[in-house]
């Protein structure tokens, strides 16, 4: 949260983008392109990835910001889901496995539901393995932007199932890291079952003469 | 031992997990207690069993370095604090033979006809802390299987990377080696040969034959107080403290050429540390000599301790030994080293060397990591959500990691994770109720033909179908944790997998393809090892050409082969379709229909 509150607004890109109106079946897709800084811009073209995107079918608006999961390019995606209208989300950037969650709940804050959001993976699985491939490692991310784009397209809303928590907690092994985790839990209120497979627990450091840094 | 007593915490040691069913929040889980053979409850540890029982074996506890009897207490501080009977070497209950513990147990804790109990209890969360095994160096065990011999086992007639096979199973008796002897290189060849002379037995640095190499481990034993030698650090062949010491370092570790793990186990360089302050501060006049590649002191603290061994007087030489002797008369022990910051071939000559054997994933660990479809990374330990985002989560939601598990740590780093994993848990605890993902199979009645298919391949029987009375399939949507495999087999497009539906896929190819489609591959990747995997060539920075492009799936069993004949229609040059290693599918076995299905094609 830090860095993102010390970005200078000049990073950010303000200006207002012409939105187009998609007469065909009420969809409209919103396309953020993600430069990370120079992790995604140093390889892929950003720029032209932006323009391309907002040729595609569906996208209504299509912008790019240096680093999209910081604060204010959240914003924007709220913005833009809120003012215009928006009612499909792509965020060309990471891998959803990094900020995937971070997009679902902007998304839902806005009042979108998380399932019409998409990710294209144009860093991991685009920018950082084909370094120095400017051209090629440009038409891929195209080609995975054009890929998530006819994806969410056709997504669906979906409702989460809702279930009830057991408040309790299974500890499997009973070395010092088991030991350690039930006793937190067991004093945060939760009752605990500690399962080791050996006779007593301790584990391997029941074992140790000396333990360090502490030389006890 | 505080956790002896807190109330909370209910202690089931001696037990095994037999099964773990259900999901985030509302985990069922069944485990078997093992006979102890002694009430625990009752037993007040006084140790009258012990002075009669005439039954001594070796303490697996101590690593054979001492004795136990056939009733014992694993260690003086056990919890709980009752002995157990080992009933395979137990004389047992027939009088004639013996009884007499049961005799002289005043309490009546002695029950020879005791037997495993099951317990089941239903939990929210799941903390993994399933701990490390110490590497092996005799030789006689074979290390945990790596990916690539899990991948070898399960296709033995894979052609795949024959020099990446253990070198050490290609001479030794491993079985059905004859089928595949064509894969053996040479120095499988030259094992063999050793073997048949009798002399393959031989461990690293002659550990095994040469009675004053010990383990670190060992070391930990010989020095305790606790135990046979009673802290007096002794050698095996005069009973006496040596003279002078000797400590190689990685052993096992960093050791792909020597056999040994590819990775650096984190806690070994320290704990040489550790050690030589130990001899300094007992064995004032004792000679310590540190054989080294890397020292690697890298946490708090513990660049002070190393330069207070320095300081000491422990020698660090770096260089790996190559060769060890025995003099046969004093049994000293005569390293050959090349001391590579000055170019120069020693030879030093030690009254004892221990080895600093590294860490290795638990060798029995794939019982649990089945059990929680947890996956593991190259090198055996459990993998983590994220390296850096969730590094104490596991990929399945509800299941966190602690401790060795994940990898190699130390005490410290070990608590800092259990503690770490204990704070994600409660974002679960502390809530009523939780969402969980929203991915299942939804079943189209109008089309089902109650075939009984999905049945069959649902990995966690969330489905049943009542084929006699031709009713539509039902799917449990709890249970229900989204592989997508039931879509993909049923032939009349009665399931439809939320978030993963059929045309969603097939738009992706389709646009994918739509301009220059011989010059792309379309690539399947399951979301766990193959996605994730294609995220850590990423992070690592791993070049490859720009032409394949990823479509996600949950799991390798999602992809229909339908959508394989789509892309081939559509004009890609090449498919491929990659799920999870066999042993480490999350869905249990839905990436093995993904491969029957692929390799029913042609």
């Amino acid at each position: 949260m830090q860095k993102q509150n010390m970005l200078p607004q000049s990073h950010q890109d303000t200006k207002v983008h012409k939105v187009k109106d998609n007469k065909d079946n009420g969809i409209r897709v919103g396309v953020f392109v993600c430069e990370c800084g120079f992790n995604i811009a140093g390889t892929v073209d950003c720029d032209e990835l932006t323009e391309w995107s907002r040729g595609l079918p569906g996208v209504v608006v299509s912008i790019k910001n240096k680093y999209t999961c910081a604060e204010p390019g959240q914003a924007e995606i709220r913005r833009y889901i809120k003012e215009e209208g928006l009612n499909r989300v792509v965020v060309a950037s990471c891998t959803p496995r990094m900020h995937g969650a971070t997009f679902r709940n902007c998304c839902e804050d806005a009042g979108l539901n998380a399932y019409l959001f998409e990710m294209a993976n144009i860093r991991e699985q685009c920018s950082w393995v084909h370094l120095g491939d400017k051209q090629g490692a440009t038409d891929k991310a195209k080609d995975l932007v054009k890929m998530a784009v006819a994806r969410v397209t056709l997504l669906e809303a979906q409702k989460e199932l809702e279930v009830p928590v057991t408040k309790a907690a299974l500890v499997i092994g009973g070395g010092i890291a088991g030991i350690q985790a039930s006793l937190d839990l067991a004093d945060a209120g939760y009752p605990v079952y500690l399962v080791e497979k050996e006779p007593s627990i301790g584990g391997i450091m029941a074992q140790l003469n000396k333990t360090y840094p502490t030389m006890d | 031992m505080s956790a002896g007593r807190h109330e909370r915490i209910k202690y089931l040691s001696y037990s095994d997990i037999e099964e773990i069913t259900g999901y985030l929040g509302n985990f069922k889980v069944r485990v078997r207690q093992r006979a102890r053979y002694v009430n625990e409850k009752e037993c007040n540890a006084c140790g009258e069993c012990v002075k009669v029982c005439p039954v001594v074996v070796p303490d697996e506890h101590q690593f054979g370095l001492g004795v136990r009897k056939a009733i014992y207490m694993p260690f003086a501080q056990a919890v709980p604090s009752a002995y157990l009977i080992d009933m395979k070497s137990c004389l047992g209950n027939n009088p004639i033979a013996c009884g007499k513990c049961k005799e002289v147990c005043e309490k009546k804790c002695v029950n020879y006809d005791d037997y495993d109990k099951f317990v089941e209890f239903e939990v929210g969360v799941v903390i993994v802390a399933t701990g490390m095994d110490v590497y092996d160096p005799s030789g006689r065990r074979q290390n945990p299987k790596s990916q690539i011999q899990n991948l070898i086992e399960e296709n033995p007639k894979s052609q795949i990377l024959p020099q990446m096979r253990d070198p050490e199973e290609s001479g030794t008796t491993y079985p059905g080696k004859e089928e595949r002897g064509e894969m053996k290189d040479e120095r499988g060849q030259r094992r063999e040969e050793r073997w048949e002379r009798g002399e393959e037995n031989e461990g690293e640095y002659g550990y095994g034959r040469y009675e004053n190499v010990i383990t670190s481990m060992e070391f930990e034993i010989l020095t305790g107080p606790g135990y046979m030698t009673k802290g007096e650090l002794l050698r095996a062949t005069d009973r006496r403290v040596p003279k002078s010491i000797g400590f190689i370092q990685c052993v096992g570790s960093r050791a792909v050429k020597r056999g040994g793990n590819a990775y650096c186990s984190n806690i070994c360089c320290m704990n040489t540390v550790k050690d030589t302050l130990y001899l300094k501060e007992h064995y004032p006049d004792m000679d310590a000599k540190v054989f080294y590649m890397d020292m690697r002191a890298f946490g708090k603290g513990f660049e002070d301790l190393y330069r207070r061994s320095q300081a000491l007087g422990v020698k660090y030489i770096r260089g790996v030994p190559g060769d060890i002797e025995e003099d046969a008369e004093t049994h000293n022990l005569v390293l050959t080293v090349e001391d590579t910051t000055s170019g120069k071939i020693e030879r030093h000559n030690l009254e004892m060397v221990v080895l600093s054997v590294g860490v290795v994933p638990r060798i029995d660990g794939d019982g649990v990591q089945k059990l929680l479809s947890i996956s593991t990374t190259g090198d055996g330990f459990y993998m983590e959500a994220h390296p850096k985002l969730f590094p104490v989560d596991a990929p399945t939601s509800g299941i966190y990691l602690a401790g060795c598990s994940e990898a190699p740590k130390d005490v410290k780093d070990s608590v800092t994770q259990a503690s770490g994993a204990v704070g994600r848990a409660e974002t679960i605890l502390s809530q009523e109720r939780v969402k969980i993902e929203a991915i299942t199979a939804k079943v189209i009645p109008e089309l089902c033909k109650s075939c009984g298919i999905c049945e069959n391949v649902c990995p966690f029987h969330a489905i049943s179908v009542d084929r006699k009375n031709k009713k539509p399939a039902v799917i449990i949507e709890a249970v229900c944790k989204g592989c997508g495999t039931c879509a993909a087999e049923c032939r009349f497009g009665a399931i439809e997998m939320s978030h993963f539906k059929d045309e969603y896929i097939i738009a992706m190819i389709d646009a994918m393809l739509e301009d220059k489609p011989n010059e792309k591959i379309v690539a399947f990747a399951c979301n766990w090892c193959s996605y994730a995997g294609a995220d850590t060539a990423g992070l690592s920075r791993i070049q490859y050409p720009p032409t394949a492009r990823l479509i996600r799936t949950m799991c390798s069993g999602r992809v229909d082969e339908k959508f394989i004949w789509h892309a081939f229609k559509k004009g890609a040059p090449v498919v491929l379709l990659s799920g999870c290693h066999f042993a480490d599918c999350h869905y249990i076995n839905a990436n093995r229909w993904a491969q029957r299905r692929v390799e029913g094609m042609w």
